[in-house]
C-alpha cells in the first residue's frame, strides 16, 4: 500500500469511475458556463465505524460505507451546489448543471489547466479501521471499563466509545486546484456515573487524533482515561452550589481553552467578517486583549484532531496568527471569502461532507505560552473560581456573547484551590473578555483530542489549547446568589 | 436561471425491493433477525442576502441502515450507495460485526406481536412545486419585509427558503413492510440592527408539512425585524433570584431536558434525576403532557416507531404525576417493562395550555426575568443541574422594562419542574414538543 495520498485518491476515487483527466476536463467546462468565477468538485470517499460498551459488554457496533461529490460554482457572491452520492460521469454533469443554474447569463469562464500537487502529509495515510482486528479493538473497550471499575467501588456505571474514520478526498477547481489528502481519525470517550448514598454523579474523558488505534494502546491512554473519567465523578460528589455573579475566573490549561474557541475563535471567521456581522468586523490592528495575549489558529500540527494537510478546498493549512500581543491580526479565510475581502486563503475552507457547502471554521485554536507559573496565578486570587473542565460553549458572533460549561470547578479563596462546585455556565462578551486577562500561564497545553465544533449545522473536528489564565471578571452561572 | 421543478417521484418499488435484498443477505450471512430502513429524499434551499440570491442548493439524500441480530448480539451498517453490490456488502458488513459483540438476552426485534397492523394515513407528504426562481422570489420578499420595517435595521443574515421531501421503508423478519412519504418546509429570516459594540440579531422561522399552511412571508420578515430592534441597548443586570417567564421557544426546550430524562436509556443506565419517578408527582397538579403521535400533518407524526412498533396517544405526565417512562423495546426489557412505542423519541409531546396569555402571565410575574433565547448546554441530565446563558427582558410591575443580556438563569430541573406557576395559551407549534410560555416561580439570575 502506497503512502502517497495522490496515488491512493485517483485509485480509490478516480479509476473505479474511469474519470479520466479529459472527462474531468468536460465536466469542469459545462460547469464554467455562463458567468461562472470558479467551479468546484470536491470527492470523497469514507468509512466510518464505532463500538458501544454498556453494562461491561461491546453490545453494539456499527459502520457507514460513504461516498459522493459535491460540485460548487461561484458567481460574484452568490454559489451555487449540487452533489451525488455517485462518483460517475453522468452524476457530474447533472450536478454541474444545477449548481451553475446560480448565474443567469453573462460569458463563458475559463478553465485554468490543473498541476497535481503533492501536499506533505502532517499524518499517515493509514486506515484506522484496519489497523486493529475487530476482536482487538473491543479489548480496548474492555480495557477501559475495567480501569474505570478497578478505581473506587463507587464506580457503578462506566460506557465507553470508540469510533474510527478513513476518508479520502480530491478537490479540483478551475483554479488550477488537484488537490488529496487521505485522513485518519480515531476518537475514545469513556463516561463514568459513582454514587455514593445516594447521590450520583458524571465524569467524562477521552481523546484521540488522526492516527490508527494503536495510538490508544501504544501510549496507554485507555487507563489515563478511565483515570481521569473516575477522578473528575469523585470531585463532583463533593461539590457544592458554584457561585453566582461576577468574579475573577482562573481557567486551567488545555481543553478550557474552547474560551478561545467560542470568544475569539468563530467572530474571527471571514464569512461574519465579510459580512459585517461579527462583533469583530472591520476591527483588523485594533486592540482586543492584554499584551499577553497571542492566539492563532494552526492546522499544521502533525498527528492532532483539527489539523488537515490540506482545507476542504485543497489549500496548504498554516499558521494563522489572529491575535498577536494583544492586537487583532487577521481572519480565517476560505476562497470564497478571501477573493471577495481582497485577502489570501488562510487554509480554514471546511466542510462537513461532499453534501455539505465549505466555509471559514478552525483547525487548532491556542494561545501561545506566557511568563506565570499556574501556581503564582491562583495565589494571585483573592476570591474566585478555578475552572478546569468544560463541556461545550456557544457564541452570538453578531452581539459577541458567548458560554461555555464547566464541568470541573473549585473556589479560590485567600490564594488557594479550596472547595469543588457544581457545574456552572461562564459568560462573557468576545470583543472584551482578552482585555481582561490579567496573567497568561508558562504551562500551554492542546487539548487531548475530543473537540466537534458546529456551525450552520455542519460538525467538524477541531483542536484548543491554551495555558492557565486569569480572566479578572467573567459571571459565573451558580445558583447561590 | 434553470426552471427545475424539484418535486421528485420517488420509486417505492425500488426501495421495498433494497429491503427484501437486504433481509434476505442477513439471512444468507447467518442472521437470526434483521431490520432495514431505507431513505430517499431530496429538496432545494435558496438564500437571499441583501436582496441578491446568495446560495442556491440542491439537496439529494439517500441511505439504507441496517441492523443485523445473531442470536444476542447485533451488528449495524449503513450506505449511501445503493447499487445491489454495495447493499449487499453493506449488510455482511453487519453480519461481521454482529460476530464480535457480545451477547446481551435483551437485544433483539420487538415481538412479532407488536409490529404495527393498522398503519393510518396521516397526511404528511405534501410537496411544494417551487422552482429556484420562485423560491428566490419569496425570500426577497421576506427579506425585504424584514428591512423595510424598521430603518435600524441596517444588516442581515438573510431568508432562506426551503422545501424537502423523502419516502421511508421500514422492513424487517417478522415480516414487517411499511413506508410513509413526508415533506417539510420552510421559511426563515434573519436581520441584524446595531452597529460595532452594540450590534444584535434576531430571527423568525415557520416551518410545515403543507407549504399553504407557512406563516405570511412578510410576517416572517416583521417579526424577525421587531424581534432584532428590541434587542438594541441591552444590558446585564445585578445578580438575583426572581421569577423566570420562559418563552414558549424556551419553554419547549425545558420540556426536551424532561423528556430526556424520562427516556429508557437514561433510566436504565441509571443517568437521569427522574430514577423512580414513575407514578410520582413531577408538575404541579394543573400539568398533563399528551402524545398525539397521529395528528395529521404535524411535524412529529409517525405511524409506527423506529422498531416498527405502532404509535399510541397517551399521557405521560397526567395531573402532575409521571404516568410511564418513555421506551421502545430494548430499554423496555432492560427495566422489565413494555414498550411504549417511543423508539427514536416522542411523536408529538402537547403540554395542556392554560387561558393566559404572555401579557398576562407578565402581570402574573410582576417583578421577574422574561428569557426569549438561551445560549450552551449546561444541563446536567444526572443531577438535574440547569445553568445556562440568557437573553431576554427585565419585567417590572409586569411590564417589559428593557433587554438584558450576558446573564445566566440557573436551578435544578426537579425544582424547576415543580416550581411551574402557569402555562400560557401561546402555544408553539413549530416543532414536535408544542408549549406556551412558562413561569416558573424562582431561580438564579448571574450578571454584575
Amino acid at each position: 500500500m502506497t503512502d502517497n495520498s495522490l496515488e491512493i485518491a485517483e485509485q480509490t476515487i478516480l479509476t473505479p469511475a474511469e474519470l479520466t483527466d479529459s472527462k474531468l476536463d468536460t465536466v469542469l467546462s459545462e460547469l464554467m458556463g455562463q458567468s461562472i468565477d470558479f467551479g468546484e468538485l470536491y470527492f470523497q470517499v469514507s468509512q466510518y465505524e464505532y463500538w458501544v460498551l454498556e453494562d461491561g459488554i461491546v453490545k453494539e457496533g456499527g459502520c457507514n460505507l460513504g461516498q459522493g461529490v459535491g460540485v460548487r460554482a461561484l458567481s460574484g457572491e452568490k454559489t451555487g451546489f449540487a452533489y451525488s452520492d455517485e462518483i460517475k460521469l453522468n452524476a457530474l454533469l447533472t450536478a454541474s448543471r444545477s449548481a451553475k443554474a446560480i448565474a443567469r447569463h453573462g460569458q463563458q469562464g475559463r478553465v485554468q489547466a490543473w498541476q497535481r500537487h503533492n501536499t506533505p502529509m502532517l499524518y499517515s495515510a493509514v486506515n484506522p479501521l484496519k489497523s486493529l482486528s475487530d476482536r482487538e479493538k473491543i479489548r480496548l473497550l474492555e480495557a477501559a471499563d475495567a480501569e474505570a471499575r478497578r478505581q473506587d467501588s463507587r464506580v457503578k456505571q462506566v460506557f465507553v466509545n470508540l469510533a474510527g474514520a478513513h476518508r479520502v478526498v480530491l478537490v479540483m477547481a478551475t483554479d488550477g486546484t488537484f488537490a488529496t489528502d487521505v485522513r485518519p481519525l480515531v476518537c475514545m470517550n469513556i463516561t463514568v456515573i459513582v454514587e455514593e448514598n445516594g447521590r450520583r454523579e458524571q465524569g467524562g474523558h477521552g481523546g484521540g487524533g488522526r492516527y490508527a488505534y494503536e495510538y490508544f494502546s501504544d501510549n496507554g491512554l485507555v487507563e489515563t482515561y478511565a483515570q481521569e473519567a473516575v477522578r473528575q465523578a469523585l470531585v463532583n460528589l463533593e461539590a457544592v452550589d458554584a457561585p453566582a455573579g461576577t468574579m475573577p475566573v482562573v481557567l486551567g490549561r488545555g481543553w478550557p481553552g474552547v474560551l478561545l474557541h467560542e470568544a475569539v475563535g468563530h467572530g474571527l471567521e471571514g464569512d461574519f467578517n465579510r459580512k459585517g456581522t461579527s462583533a469583530f468586523a472591520g476591527r483588523i490592528g485594533e486592540k482586543v486583549a492584554t499584551e499577553q495575549c497571542t492566539v492563532v489558529d494552526d492546522g499544521t500540527l502533525p498527528d492532532r484532531r483539527g489539523s488537515l494537510s490540506i482545507d476542504d478546498e485543497g489549500t496548504q493549512t498554516q499558521n494563522t496568527v489572529l491575535i498577536e500581543n494583544g492586537i487583532l491580526k487577521g481572519y480565517m479565510q476560505d476562497k470564497l471569502n478571501a477573493r471577495l475581502m481582497g485577502v489570501n486563503p488562510t487554509g480554514n475552507g471546511r466542510r462537513e461532507s461532499y453534501a455539505h457547502l465549505p466555509m471559514p471554521r478552525m483547525t487548532n485554536t491556542y494561545m501561545l505560552p506566557g511568563e506565570y507559573s499556574p501556581e503564582d496565578i491562583i495565589t494571585s486570587v483573592e476570591k474566585g473560581l478555578y475552572a478546569v473542565n468544560f463541556g461545550g460553549g456557544q457564541v452570538d458572533t453578531t452581539s459577541g456573547k458567548f458560554v461555555f460549561s464547566a464541568s470541573e470547578a473549585y473556589l479560590i479563596e485567600n490564594g488557594k484551590v479550596t472547595q469543588p462546585v457544581k457545574g456552572a455556565t461562564l459568560i462573557g462578551n468576545g470583543p472584551e473578555v482578552l482585555t481582561k486577562v490579567s496573567m497568561v500561564g508558562n504551562d500551554l497545553e492542546l487539548d487531548s483530542g475530543v473537540g466537534t465544533c458546529g456551525k450552520e449545522g455542519q460538525s467538524i473536528p477541531v483542536g484548543v489549547g491554551q495555558p492557565t489564565l486569569k480572566v479578572d471578571e467573567l459571571t459565573v452561572g451558580g445558583t447561590s446568589a | 436561471m434553470n426552471k427545475l421543478s424539484k418535486v421528485k417521484e420517488f420509486d417505492r418499488a425500488r426501495l421495498e425491493r433494497l429491503t427484501e435484498l437486504a433481509l434476505a443477505t442477513a439471512k444468507s450471512n447467518g442472521a437470526t433477525a434483521a431490520e432495514v430502513g431505507v431513505n430517499d429524499s431530496s429538496g432545494l434551499s435558496v438564500t437571499v442576502r441583501l436582496g441578491e440570491i446568495e446560495t442556491l442548493e440542491y439537496h439529494s439524500d439517500q441511505t439504507l441502515s441496517v441492523t443485523v441480530y445473531k442470536d444476542y448480539r447485533k451488528g449495524s451498517a449503513s450506505t449511501s450507495d445503493f447499487s445491489d453490490e454495495s447493499v449487499r456488502d453493506t449488510v455482511q458488513a453487519a453480519c461481521s460485526i454482529a460476530e464480535f459483540t457480545a451477547s446481551d438476552e435483551c437485544a433483539g426485534l420487538a415481538e412479532a406481536g407488536l409490529m404495527a397492523k393498522d398503519i393510518p394515513e396521516l397526511d404528511l407528504y405534501h410537496p411544494w412545486s417551487i422552482s429556484a426562481e420562485q423560491a428566490t422570489d419569496i425570500a426577497e420578499a421576506c427579506e425585504n419585509a424584514a428591512r423595510e420595517h424598521d430603518k435600524r435595521i441596517n444588516n442581515s443574515e438573510g431568508s432562506t427558503v426551503t422545501t424537502y421531501g423523502g419516502l421511508s421503508v421500514y422492513a424487517n423478519t417478522h415480516g414487517f413492510l411499511s413506508g410513509y412519504a413526508g415533506t417539510r418546509h420552510s421559511i426563515n429570516c434573519l436581520v441584524i440592527a446595531g452597529q460595532g459594540d452594540s450590534m444584535q440579531r434576531d430571527y423568525w422561522y415557520s416551518n410545515a408539512r403543507n407549504p399553504d399552511d407557512l406563516e405570511n412571508v412578510t410576517e416572517i420578515g416583521r417579526k424577525a425585524a421587531q424581534r432584532t430592534v428590541r434587542r438594541l441597548n441591552a444590558r446585564k443586570i445585578e445578580t438575583c433570584q426572581v421569577p423566570v417567564l420562559f418563552s414558549p421557544e424556551m419553554a419547549r426546550g425545558l420540556l426536551g431536558h424532561f423528556v430526556g430524562a424520562i427516556r429508557g436509556k437514561a433510566l436504565y443506565r441509571k443517568a437521569s434525576f427522574l430514577l423512580g419517578a414513575k407514578g410520582k408527582a413531577v408538575f404541579p397538579e394543573f400539568i398533563t403532557l399528551t402524545q398525539k403521535p397521529h395528528l395529521k400533518r404535524a411535524l412529529g407524526s409517525a405511524p409506527f416507531d423506529s422498531d416498527c412498533v405502532a404509535t399510541r396517544e397517551w399521557d405521560i405526565v397526567k395531573e402532575g404525576v409521571l404516568q410511564n417512562y418513555i421506551l421502545d423495546c430494548y430499554s423496555a426489557r432492560k427495566l422489565e417493562m413494555q414498550t411504549t412505542g417511543n423508539a427514536g423519541g416522542v411523536y408529538n409531546l402537547l403540554v395542556n395550555a392554560g387561558d393566559q396569555d404572555q401579557q398576562s402571565l407578565l402581570k402574573q410575574m410582576d417583578r421577574g426575568l422574561l428569557v426569549t433565547e438561551m445560549m450552551g448546554h449546561g444541563v446536567n441530565t444526572v443531577t438535574g443541574d440547569y445553568s445556562r446563558g440568557a437573553v431576554g427582558f427585565w419585567v417590572e410591575g409586569g411590564e417589559i422594562q428593557y433587554p438584558v443580556e450576558e446573564i445566566t438563569v440557573a436551578g435544578n430541573l426537579k425544582n424547576m419542574f415543580a416550581g411551574i406557576v402557569a402555562v400560557g395559551n401561546d402555544v408553539d407549534t413549530r416543532g414536535n414538543i408544542r408549549s406556551g410560555s412558562m413561569l416558573v416561580d424562582n431561580m438564579t439570575v448571574a450578571g454584575n
